[in-house]
């Protein structure tokens, strides 16, 4: 069992997609299937992207078991009213200026879902979005 | 096909990331979107996009891509071009529009 945590920084785009990089050279280092190391750097691409968008700050707690690996994203934040909207494919609020970065296609909660067996977000507006998703290792 | 290779035949500038000119280039991936790219691109891809921000290096380090091609002559920023030596990513620039060099370098992967 092995546990790892990072911080994300909400507004910092200079800095989005650190803990997706270490992650993937843990992953690497301890010989995960390359496919399934692929899927869980684009779900934990996005869930980091969307605390760096969307939020004011959050942290990343990551367990790596022989099973599974969990990863949970808890944020300060707006918070997310109507989680169902939100997962639908296009659906954003992002400002204009994150869209002209490219970010903000409103594909983020979707690619998640795409690339985690389990995949379970709660939120409080005004407080706060944790996501959480799990992905298998024996498949 | 190895990116210098490309780079001959398209006749495209080499901003940065000269270290990585030897990387095989699997296949090209056309997109603006960041997410789109994330969720669709495959390794080995040279990804043909406008955008010249460093997001683009961590996504194209993430996904294993081959290079980035910057079209209608814009050029990487600074901490992009920097982010793309430090990966050995090369950012590859040309003066045409998305959809002409995509299609020269998709004519060019089918041979
Ligand atoms: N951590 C978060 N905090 C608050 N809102 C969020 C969060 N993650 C997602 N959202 C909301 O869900 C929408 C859809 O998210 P996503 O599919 O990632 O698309 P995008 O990030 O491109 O807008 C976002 O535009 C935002 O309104
Ligand atoms: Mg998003």
């Amino acid at each position: 069992m092995m546990h790892f945590e990072f911080h994300v920084e909400g507004g910092n785009f200079t800095k989005a997609g650190a803990a997706s990089s270490q992650l993937k050279k843990i992953l690497k280092q301890l010989n995960v299937d390359p496919k399934i190391i692929k899927r869980i750097v684009v779900a934990l691409y996005e869930a980091e992207v969307n605390v760096v968008a969307h939020a004011f700050q959050g942290d990343i707690f990551i367990d790596i078991d022989t099973e599974k690996i969990g990863i949970k994203l808890v944020d300060q934040g707006p918070g997310i009213a109507d989680i169902e909207l939100a997962m639908q494919k296009g659906y954003s609020t992002a400002s204009s200026s994150v869209r002209e970065m490219g970010f903000g296609a409103g594909m983020g909660l979707p690619n998640i879902k795409n690339n985690s067996d389990e995949l379970k977000i709660t939120s409080e507006v005004n407080v706060g979005t944790t996501v959480e998703f799990v992905t298998y290792l024996n498949q | 096909m190895k990116v210098t290779e490309i780079v001959e035949k398209l006749n495209l500038k080499v901003f940065s990331g000269k270290e990585g000119l030897n990387n095989e280039v699997t296949n090209g991936y056309t997109s603006d979107l960041l997410s789109d790219v994330m969720g669709h691109a495959d390794a080995g891809n040279a990804w043909i996009t406008l955008q010249t921000h460093k997001n683009v290096m961590a996504i194209a380090s993430l996904k294993d891509l081959s290079a980035v091609i910057l079209v209608k002559g814009f050029e990487p920023e600074e901490d992009m071009a920097a982010q793309s030596n430090e990966e050995g990513i090369p950012v590859l620039g040309t003066s045409e529009e998305a959809f002409t060099i995509s299609g020269k370098l998709y004519g060019m992967l089918q041979k």
